[in-house]
């Protein structure tokens, strides 16, 4: 494999190579279990107890709160139903339309069990409307659950401001920081979150492990039963290599932080570049209100799918909300949510940078680019210029 | 990430007869064909240059917003069509399009139906044939989402022998929106296969009926008497009837009218019109069909 241009880091990162050293030994000579009395076990224990430390202290919590779950999927899972489980009785949920399928998909199935479930729009920036989640908020409701930052677009909510709110109801809040964790500081003793998700593989460890903070004191019933290892919080035996990764990426991610403007200026740097480069080209997303590493940014009238096989000519390595790179025919819930205009949804790209993304690669990104749009502009039957079968179309589709 | 062929990959980043036509000779036409939109993720203006005295295509050129499929089977069209007459043109399948570029990945495959709607469109145009009328007009919407006819369905399933709702989606998106269509495509594949079940078996029946030197037994006879009350059950089942054959002695078929059919005045219209007369086509002419 070539060596390539990775802005793809909100889908996943590389395995950081201090990490892949911290892990190794553990997968090779300390096999033991945790759990055993015995000294060689106990060791691991040490390791699996350290990584919890550094966890926590990534998080501004106690490692007592850090329960390790295989990945954020397993995290927002959990936290959903423990949340739910603890209070029976309540049968309301706040989600958003933008949030990950992990939670969207899993209150589609809760709404089949007969709960009711408010998903709260975004405006066209992608942000959140408080007075929504004020009025939505009633007694019955048992959980808030929004993420941190969104995944596509790089908006950050805020959280803050939502938990609040929460809190004068009696609901759990839940916040899926998936994308949020190891860009922004996080402080959760100072905080209106009851529980967190994370996940491994995007701070630079490996797949497979992710963490959930739980506060202290917030009943917690676990999804997956058997033994006791997490303080029966999660039944299974500890993928110690895993663990022991996590701990070290949380501590590169915390030490990292105070230099995280680097990459928010080396995205802005190319997000300028290619706005002045390249004529009707869009931010998607409050421009402002957004994690420092990701831009998502609409082409109008070509398609995303073609953009990507064409940057990936060169080594680039992005993402697209198109339909037609995830196969299921519909572009982005998330952009949809924001009610863009079609020209600018389906060409809508995400380069997602991190802190090993250099300057000279956003430079090769800034040269290929303007031809690879150009080329494709070409062939469009849609344009600026000569824009009525568009005109015509995105009427049919609003009055649809 | 897609698997696309070579040929796919060549014909994406090095497209052939891309752009329009807007120079023509003497007895020349131009005519363009437009399909898809934008809300759907692709579209094709496809523009002809036609020879007005021998309708054979001169020219080919595409303008596609859409994914890499969607370029290289736009650009792919057009290799095929120059060179063709509009007669010949007009039977190119999606299938062909697909298989001039080694194949395209089973969710792509619309990519090749829409080069094939486009081509139809800009003859339909050329010819004057109104568009809304050719083959949207008959039968129900199934897919709210996407704007598919069952009327395209079905003729879709039987040029590309599908079997399964995902591949109607893929073919041609319907039921990717919100699904709520899916059961739909399944009961009209249903109805399809069984129809093309029943016009095989006829088919075969009848080919060797005619084909047969001596006269049939009674056996084949009955064998094809069952299969057109088969055909007729369904219109009789609308208003309530049924039919069962009761006995055949040489040419006079006997028969029980059933259910309202028993009662009916136009019964025996009925027997003539659709049962006799069809007999009397597949077997002998000398059949007389009687209720009992």
């Amino acid at each position: 494999m070539r060596d390539c241009i990775y802005l793809d880091n909100n889908a996943t990162t590389k395995i950081d190579e201090e990490v892949l050293g911290a892990m190794m030994p553990y997968l090779t000579l300390y096999y033991g279990n945790p759990s055993s009395m015995h000294s060689f076990g106990g060791q691991v224990g040490k390791a699996v107890k350290t990584g919890r430390e550094q966890v926590a202290s990534l998080l501004g919590a106690e490692a007592s709160e850090i329960i390790f779950t295989s990945c954020g999927t397993e995290g927002d899972n959990a936290a959903i139903r423990a949340a739910l489980s603890a209070q029976p009785n309540k049968r309301h949920i706040i989600t958003t339309e933008v949030e990950h399928p992990a939670v969207l998909n899993l209150c589609k199935n809760l709404e089949k069990q007969g709960y009711t479930v408010t998903y709260l729009s975004v405006d066209s920036q992608g942000r959140l409307d408080l007075d929504e989640v004020q009025a939505s908020l009633t007694g019955n409701t048992a959980l808030v659950s929004i993420m941190y930052a969104n995944n596509e677009t790089g908006v950050v909510f805020p959280v803050e401001q939502v938990g609040q709110m929460t809190k004068e109801y009696g609901a759990l809040f839940h916040v899926d920081a998936v994308q949020a964790v190891g860009k922004i500081p996080l402080d959760m003793s100072n905080s209106s979150i009851d529980m967190l998700t994370l996940s491994g593989h995007k701070i630079h460890a490996p797949k497979g492990i992710g963490a959930l903070y739980v506060r202290k004191g917030t009943r917690f019933r676990p999804s997956m039963v058997g033994g006791h290892q997490e303080r029966g919080r999660r039944a299974g035996t500890e993928n110690v290599a895993g663990i022991v990764a996590l701990g070290k990426a949380a501590e590169l991610a915390q030490a990292h932080l105070p230099n995280i403007a680097q990459e928010r200026q080396l995205r802005d740097y190319l997000e300028q570049t290619i706005l002045t480069l390249i004529p009707d080209t869009v931010v998607n997303g409050n421009p402002i209100e957004r994690l420092p590493n990701t831009m998502n940014i609409g082409f109008k009238y070509i398609e995303g799918e073609a953009i990507l096989l064409s940057m990936n000519q060169y080594g680039i390595c992005a993402s697209s909300g198109s339909a037609c790179t995830s196969g299921s025919l519909e572009p982005s819930h998330v952009l949809r949510a924001m009610g863009l205009p079609y020209s600018v949804l389906h060409g809508s790209i995400r380069f997602s940078l991190s802190r090993f993304t250099t300057q000279d690669e956003i430079d090769r990104v800034i040269e290929v680019l303007p031809d690879t749009i150009a080329r494709l502009r070409a062939m469009s039957p849609f344009n600026s210029d000569d824009a009525s079968w568009l005109q015509e179309q995105e009427k049919a589709a609003l009055a649809k | 990430m897609w698997e696309y062929t070579d040929k796919v990959m060549e014909f994406f980043y090095n497209p052939r007869n891309q752009g329009t036509i807007t120079e023509k000779g003497e007895g020349q036409a131009i005519t363009t064909g437009e399909v898809g939109s934008i809300a759907c993720g692709d579209a094709l203006r496809l523009h002809l240059k036609i020879d007005e005295a021998t309708q054979i295509i001169l020219d080919a050129r595409f303008q596609t917003f859409g994914c890499a499929s969607a370029i290289a089977s736009s650009s792919a069209l057009t290799e095929l069509l120059v060179g063709k007459t509009l007669d010949e043109a007009l039977s190119l399948t999606n299938k062909q399009i697909a298989e001039f570029l080694g194949g395209l990945p089973e969710e792509k495959m619309h990519c090749s139906v829409m080069g094939q709607e486009a081509l139809e469109a800009a003859i339909f145009n050329y010819r004057g044939i109104p568009l809304d009328n050719h083959e949207d007009d008959e039968g129900a919407l199934i897919c709210r989402c996407f704007g598919v006819s069952d009327a395209r369905i079905r003729r879709i399933v039987l040029e590309n022998d599908l079997t399964t709702a995902e591949q109607v989606t893929n073919y041609v998106k319907a039921g990717g929106g919100c699904g709520s269509c899916l059961a739909d495509i399944d009961d009209l594949i249903a109805d399809i296969v069984t129809e093309k079940a029943t016009a095989v078996a006829v088919a075969t029946e009848v080919v060797k009926a005619k084909s047969a030197p001596k006269p049939l037994t009674n056996l084949q006879k009955i064998n094809l008497i069952q299969q057109v009350l088969e055909e007729v059950r369904p219109a009789l089942a609308q208003d309530g009837g049924d039919v069962d054959l009761f006995d055949v002695e040489g040419d006079l078929v006997k028969v029980i009218l059933k259910g309202a059919c028993g009662s009916c005045s136009s019964s025996t219209a009925t027997l003539k019109m659709m049962i006799e007369a069809r007999l009397r086509d597949r077997i002998s002419p000398e059949i007389t069909v009687i209720a009992v």
